[in-house]
């Protein structure tokens, strides 16, 4: 069966004028049927990669199919627009540079050296807070395998069919009581747990989902939400600190000299960074102290800010609608968000992505993992996919289509390979 | 009757026949459990006593890790006065907690499982959505081309 898989891939590519390079060493290469021939292996070194030569292992967050910016080599995850972001860490680092330029020194001298002790523990909480809130993984949902996806769509109560159904929209739950409706989410093939929601700006699904922060530069789910809580509540003492001891630093020096001549006498720089100072602090406060508030609230009632803004549990509802992940009490849910165990990231983004397993890379692995009960005709079909200029991807890590047009030749093998979708349908349906 | 194959048999010789998927149970909210419910599929491998047991010491295993209580809270606070770098030299308990479940599974995997021509992959590689086990092919029976 193999044989005759390679013979018709010469066949069609004689006849296809154009094959991109990386594609054509890896199905071209010779030592091709030798490895097609042997049985799946979960060994990692296969004679794939030996004979296709110096080939860098690579790590799962290169081939990471939703739309985050990766750092140091993987370490660091970000959302796509990291623009406001900056311009957070500059409003925070530039309010409070002057703050410790021109204010401290003299309130370390005429009040007490604490202030500034202070200020620099606040400031660097702050900026902790954010860095970690901004940087780390906000509990996105890894996709679903080949084989998952396969079985969720040919239906998981009837095996035996073999029927290409769609998969139903929503999945009804009973937690603690209440009915909750789990949906089907296309972009990640899975049935997205409850509390999780798919970012539209991140393209992942993300556990216990909260929102967006573009001021982070992040989403905010399951596994940053105390970062992004402590950063919010310690941010908003930090600009009520420095509000407060810069009009206490005005206030001592007019009582010193006279106010007018406090302004007055201090260099044009001094003057203009207090008053710099002062507007961003007056203005930042009001919306950071209520946001803080606001998340207070959902802290203690355990919601996120989807549900909140949803109205999912509020009694308006219906009489018994309640709030099935609350606590008894507000003290236990307070503690659950904040101290509660840190859930380990479930993407894996430095794990080196293994050659047998059929993730991302699905083009170079397919052929490996092509089964010989497949017919020939889908054999054909499989080599139209693969060659269709439309669908050839230009870089594996941003064409969407590429993990989903995998997804027919990874099927398992107790299903008819005959049922696959057609490209077109498969192309719509990788475009939802 | 199965033949019995040691894990690297399994491996390097046996191919896939199926793969069963066990969902998971949200009934108790969103803490990582799953259904123990005893799949078709299985039927002629594996007793369900076994699978069950299997099963259920692994839910016990995360409600363990995800568990709210004093050690996790005493945890958290430390964490948090500490702006987290605590974590830069030590592991979180849930993370130790995980590495007792890949134990647990390979230790599965090896008396039980690989035997009766079975793989169970460990749920974290599946962003803990599933409980993936793959049924290989019965040499006895043989299916191969």
């Amino acid at each position: 069966q193999y044989f005759l898989l390679v013979n018709q891939f010469s066949i069609q590519a004689a006849t296809v004028p154009k094959i991109p390079a990386a594609l054509n060493r890896g199905l071209m290469d010779p030592g091709m049927t030798e490895c097609q021939y042997s049985q799946i292996s979960t060994v990692a070194s296969s004679p794939m990669e030996s004979q296709l030569g110096k080939k860098i292992p690579k790590r799962k967050w290169q081939t990471f199919p939703g739309r985050n910016k990766f750092y140091c080599n993987g370490r660091i995850m970000m959302g796509r627009q990291t623009g406001v972001f900056y311009l957070t860490l500059v409003l925070i680092v530039v309010t409070s540079g002057l703050f410790f330029a021109f204010d401290c020194p003299f309130l370390a001298y005429s009040l007490s050296p604490a202030i500034p002790a202070i200020g620099a523990f606040l400031f660097l909480f702050v900026m902790g807070m954010l860095l970690r809130a901004s940087f780390s993984d906000p509990g996105v949902l890894p996709r679903a395998t080949p084989d998952e996806a396969a079985h969720l769509e040919y239906g998981i109560n009837s095996p035996g069919s073999g029927g290409c159904r769609s998969p139903p929209r929503t999945q009804e739950v009973v937690i603690n009581g209440q009915t909750v409706k789990l949906k089907y989410c296309f972009t990640c093939k899975i049935f997205r747990p409850p509390r999780a929601s798919h970012c539209s700006l991140c393209d992942n699904c993300v556990e216990r989902f909260d929102h967006h922060c573009p001021w982070v530069g992040n989403c905010v789910g399951k596994r940053n939400y105390r970062y992004f809580y402590l950063f919010i509540l310690s941010l908003s003492f930090l600009t009520i600190f420095i509000f407060a001891f810069v009009i206490t630093h005005i206030v001592l020096r007019s009582n010193q000299t006279g106010f007018l001549s406090a302004l007055k006498d201090s260099p044009l720089l001094n003057h203009s960074d207090t008053v710099l100072e002062v507007v961003v602090c007056f203005f930042s406060m009001w919306s950071i102290v209520g946001l803080s508030g606001f998340h207070t609230y959902l802290i203690g009632s355990n919601q996120t800010t989807n549900e909140d803004i949803k109205g999912l549990w509020s009694s308006k509802r219906g009489k018994g609608n309640y709030n099935p992940y609350s606590y008894s009490s507000v003290i236990t849910n307070c503690c659950a968000a904040l101290c509660g165990p840190l859930p380990p990231s479930l993407i894996d983004r430095r794990g080196f992505i293994q050659p047998d397993t059929p993730q991302t890379l699905c083009f170079g692995n397919s052929l490996v993992s092509l089964r010989a009960d497949c017919d020939e005709a889908d054999d054909l079909l499989f080599f139209f996919f693969l060659l269709h200029p439309s669908l050839l991807p230009v870089s594996l890590a941003s064409w969407p289509f590429s993990h989903d047009s995998c997804l027919p030749l990874c099927v398992p093998h107790s299903r008819s390979c005959s049922h696959l979708s057609t490209p077109s349908a498969l192309v719509l349906e990788s475009s939802l | 009757m199965a033949e019995t194959h040691s894990l690297q048999d399994i491996r390097q010789q046996a191919s896939v026949a199926a793969k069963v998927f066990i969902q998971r149970d949200y009934t108790n909210g969103t803490m990582c459990q799953f259904q123990t419910k005893f799949p078709s599929e299985l039927e002629s491998r594996i007793d369900k006593q076994q699978f069950e047991e299997t099963l259920r010491m692994l839910n016990n295993l995360y409600a363990e890790a995800e568990k709210l209580g004093g050690q996790s809270y005493v945890e958290g606070c430390l964490a948090c006065l500490t702006a987290y770098t605590i974590f830069l030299c030590m592991e979180t308990h849930y993370e130790k907690v995980l590495k007792k479940i890949a134990k647990y599974i390979q230790e599965q995997n090896d008396k039980i499982y690989a035997p009766r021509g079975l793989l169970l992959t460990d749920p974290i590689e599946r962003g803990l959505r599933v409980v993936e086990i793959t049924i290989f092919e019965d040499r006895s029976t043989g299916s191969g081309r």
